[in-house]
């Protein structure tokens, strides 16, 4: 299938449909026709004046439903070793087969297509810059719905792997999941892209986060797959006084794009986000936040840091809304990024929107090479310019590093980061 | 607190002190917009068949455009047949001295403080004034002239210097750059031109002043300052418009070409009326100013301070051309009541060790909007460019927004780029330290104030740093929310 003309993917929309709970079908068929009228957005779309999908959708892609994959090959994958609660996504769909849940842990994960109730998170008003790609997953996607009970803690954290079967050919994925921690709970979700097989595995995911009332959610989205080109939307709703925090961490890809939508719509909430992405080769890395402050005595914290070489390019769009309503906010916003190569590109876009005025808020961002000083004096005691490069470099990433919780995704993380730098 | 908000209240319903009209005959075109308009004007300016050609290829070119919506200002839509594209105080002759120039004339500028007798001036500012874009006096004249500089308004320089107008009219701002552009690049009915030559280091500011009086009228001027190899200049301009009750256009157009080691400094205070507290009137003021650093250790100065128009929609920018060039823009912009206000500036890095430096400070009161948007642009071969930007916002009051949107691209590793922004309110401990010694609420304001944006009031020339700090605290004392 080609993705340049909608028609194809309207064609599988209507065969699909069939399937689909009555409950969400009018939902869904909103969402077809608004993508239909759209069409892929353009670089003279302001959000995607950096970023041009061209490449990817010039491929042509199977739309699967089936898979042949088998537990030994999902064994050697990312993060798979790692003491969890695995879900396994394969071309967006989720396989139960593949998956291991512990049963004691307090989580329901039902079918999104069959649940009923969730329309309120189906319309395009649910994530806050809806553009067509998110209106074409509306339409397409299946996913779960994964509750955390209220008052209960997850244990172990919840691995969502996004597996492109790509032995046949090209993959074009789209899922929407949504997790919801009732009042109380607590849970990690950490989600990891990879590819089976020498073809593109191109995804299109929403993942929506509802945070209620003194619940804490912890957040990764790990990428570190050269054949994923990946279109992403994380939505986080704050109805009431909760904590979330995201960590995204890029090592690799094609073409990538990272929205993450944040609604604090009561007092007292916080939010922290924080990114790296240490890319290289021809990978486009876009990372798109969005804070939107609704109510007083809210907090935010952002940092992203970037590492680019050969003839990669980065992009950093962060916003921050501050409404009228939400006096006392603190809000900060830092994005610093380092070129390492002549081609490499960074565009940089920090952004502020304040409609209140008993606010704190900052924006910094710089863009420049690997300071001087710092390597000189390393050479000055003798250590290679690699060697102090690398170092250097290293504490760097070091930096967002040290916001990960989960030790062993830290240390994972950490020894992938110095394989690639030594 | 209540004490403050009764201050507030005052200020904001003060009266728009420029506001009168000044009853001159006036030589105006028909209401709205075609060729024959297009004709009428260059006509009226006794044209060349080049310039006019070029203004007829402009119109023909903005009819394909539409207006743009990407900036973050709301106004109703403007209808551009029901604007006048020309109008001038009724010259009778050619004027030889000041002598001559209509006594009306010369009580409205003197009103404004702008005098034009030469006599009077001592502080040897020498001053163009334009008038619903007409020049109408230029004073100092036969002195520059000695020194070979040109400075007079650009219908004269059309007739006078054809070869610099030919070669220079478009060249950094080209009339298809933008709907306004290329609108004021069909219609423009007048400006200043100043042409300093090589080694010349123009020995006094020169300034133009701009008024528009008749009503339903657009202003559409366009100055040209050229700046030769090792020259330098300082260049100020002041507007201000009579209060009505609907909204006049402004779309001007600014080009500054330096070359190798010129300097330009450019000063704007503008204080067009701003409209009533119900946002009923007021200017549009969509200008496109733009510098370019053609030669080597060229720099470009711009230092503008915003207090007035109901919208404000400009970037001035600098093209880093020549190697080791230097960008600079210095901004204060101030919004109150219904006032909006996106404006920035542009730093386009292309030479070698080419250096830009960004300074912002809003100021956002009443029920105003205030928005930086700038663009940092460092191209492939720029080595060692660098950049540093700081946007800062000021809010008074609840109701008014402050809003930042930089656009950093950096396509050289060798690049340094950084930008920075705060926002923030005067703080209740700054007032109650004034207070406590001794300082009323409003005039503590007034010290904050000037305190928060003396970095670019320090870059204007004495005599205008005075006026904006005077303008500063008529804009905003005691706007303490």
């Amino acid at each position: 299938m080609n993705l340049t003309t909608t028609e194809e993917l309207v064609k599988t929309f209507n065969e699909n449909s069939k399937k689909l709970s009555p409950a969400q079908s009018d939902v869904r068929k909103d969402a077809i026709s608004a993508f239909q009228k759209q069409g892929f957005p353009g670089r003279k779309h302001e959000e995607w004046k950096y970023t041009n999908l061209a490449p990817v959708l010039g491929r042509d892609y199977l739309i699967e439903d089936t898979t042949t994959l088998n537990k030994k090959d999902i064994d050697g994958l990312l993060l798979s070793s790692m003491e969890a609660n695995h879900l396994v996504f394969v071309n967006g769909n989720y396989n139960k087969e593949l998956s291991s849940v512990n049963a004691e842990e307090p989580i329901v994960i039902s079918d999104l297509s069959q649940a009923g109730d969730i329309n309120e998170y189906l319309t395009a008003s649910s994530i806050t810059l809806n553009d067509s790609l998110t209106e074409l997953n509306t339409a397409l996607a299946n996913g779960v719905v994964i509750t955390v009970k209220k008052g209960k803690v997850v244990n172990k954290p919840i691995i969502i792997h996004f597996v492109g079967d790509g032995r046949k050919g090209n993959i074009f994925a789209n899922t929407r999941n949504i997790f919801i921690l009732e009042e109380n709970a607590q849970a990690t979700f950490i989600e990891n892209y990879s590819t089976i097989g020498s073809n593109a595995h191109f995804s299109n995911n929403i993942t929506q986060i509802v945070v209620k009332k003194d619940a804490f959610a912890t957040y990764y989205k790990i990428q570190n797959d050269a054949q994923s080109d990946h279109v992403g939307t994380t939505q986080v709703y704050q109805p009431e006084k909760s904590n979330f925090a995201a960590t995204t961490i890029t090592l690799d890809g094609g073409i990538i794009r990272n929205n993450l939508n944040i609604r604090l719509s009561s007092e007292y909430s916080e939010a922290s986000m924080v990114g790296l992405y240490m890319v290289k080769g021809n990978t486009h890395i876009d990372n798109h936040t969005l804070v939107d402050h609704a109510k007083a005595n809210c907090y935010s914290n952002e940092l992203y840091k970037g590492l680019l070489d050969d003839k990669s390019t980065g992009v950093f769009n962060g916003k921050i809304y501050v409404r009228q309503d939400a006096q006392k906010t603190n809000a900060f916003q830092s994005n610093k990024n380092i070129l390492l190569s002549k081609d490499a590109t960074m565009n940089t876009k920090p952004q502020l929107e304040i409609f209140a005025d008993d606010v704190k808020c900052s924006h910094g961002a710089t863009t420049g090479m690997m300071d001087e000083e710092p390597l000189f004096y390393l050479r000055s005691r003798g250590i290679s310019e690699k060697k102090a490069k690398a170092l250097l470099m290293h504490a760097f990433a070091a930096d967002i590093l040290e916001y990960i919780k989960l030790e062993p995704l830290k240390e994972l993380l950490d020894q992938t980061i110095l394989d690639r730098l030594s | 607190m209540s004490e403050n908000i009764k201050i507030l209240e005052e200020i904001t319903s003060s009266e728009y002190k420029y506001g009168f009209e000044t009853k001159i005959e006036a030589d105006s075109a028909p209401k709205g917009l075609n060729e024959d308009i297009v004709k009428f004007i260059s006509a009226k300016k006794n044209e060349p068949q080049w310039l006019l050609e070029w203004r007829l290829k402009a119109y023909r070119h903005w009819l394909t455009l539409t207006e743009p919506h990407w900036q973050n200002v709301n106004y109703p839509a403007i209808n551009y047949q029901d604007i006048i594209y020309y109008s001038a105080p009724k010259p009778k002759v050619k004027l030889n001295s000041l002598d001559e120039i209509d006594p009306e004339l010369k009580a409205t500028f003197d009103k404004l403080g702008i005098s034009l007798d030469e006599q009077k001036r001592l502080s040897g500012v020498a001053v163009d004034a334009v008038m619903d874009s007409v020049s109408v006096a230029t004073t100092y004249k036969g002195k520059l002239a000695e020194q070979g500089i040109i400075f007079c308004s650009l219908s004269e320089a059309v007739q006078e210097h054809p070869e610099l107008i030919k070669k220079y009219l478009g060249s950094v701002v080209p009339m298809t750059d933008n709907y306004f552009a290329a609108l004021n690049s069909a219609v423009f009915s007048d400006g200043s031109f100043v042409y300093i030559p090589k080694g010349v280091r123009c020995p006094m500011e020169l300034s133009t002043y701009f008024r528009i009086n008749a009503a339903n009228t657009g202003q559409f001027e366009r100055t040209l300052i050229v700046a030769e190899d090792s020259s330098y200049v300082s260049y100020l301009e002041g507007c201000t418009a009579p209060m009505r009750d609907e909204n006049q256009l402004h779309a001007a157009v600014v080009e500054l070409i330096a070359m190798d080691n010129a300097e330009i400094k450019y000063s704007t205070v503008q204080n067009w009326y701003p409209g009533d507290k119900d946002g009923k009137g007021g200017i549009y003021n969509f200008v496109t100013k733009r510098g370019i650093c053609s030669g080597v250790n060229s720099k470009i100065s711009w230092t503008q301070v915003e207090t007035g128009s109901s919208i404000t929609w400009k970037y001035p920018s600098v093209i880093l051309k020549g190697d080791n060039s230097i960008g600079e823009f210095y901004s204060v912009a101030v919004t109150n009541n219904m006032q909006q206000a996106d404006t920035g500036t542009k730093m386009i890095h292309i030479g070698k060790n080419t250096k830009s430096r960004i300074v912002s400070k809003g100021i956002s009161a009443g029920k105003s909007q205030n928005s930086y948007r700038g663009l940092v642009e460092v191209m492939k071969r720029a080595e060692n460019a660098r950049n540093f930007s700081q946007c800062d916002s000021l809010l008074m009051g609840d109701k008014c927004g402050a809003h930042t949107f930089p656009y950093i691209e950096v396509k050289n590793n060798t690049a340094t780029v950084e930008h920075e922004a705060t926002t923030s309110k005067i703080g209740e401990d700054q007032i109650f330290y004034c207070n406590q010694r001794g300082i009323g609420t409003e005039a503590a304001v007034a010290l904050i104030v000037n305190g928060y944006c003396k970095e670019v009031l320090n870059q204007l020339p004495m005599e205008f740093a005075v006026e904006a700090q005077k303008l500063l605290a008529i804009s905003l004392e005691g706007s303490v929310g």
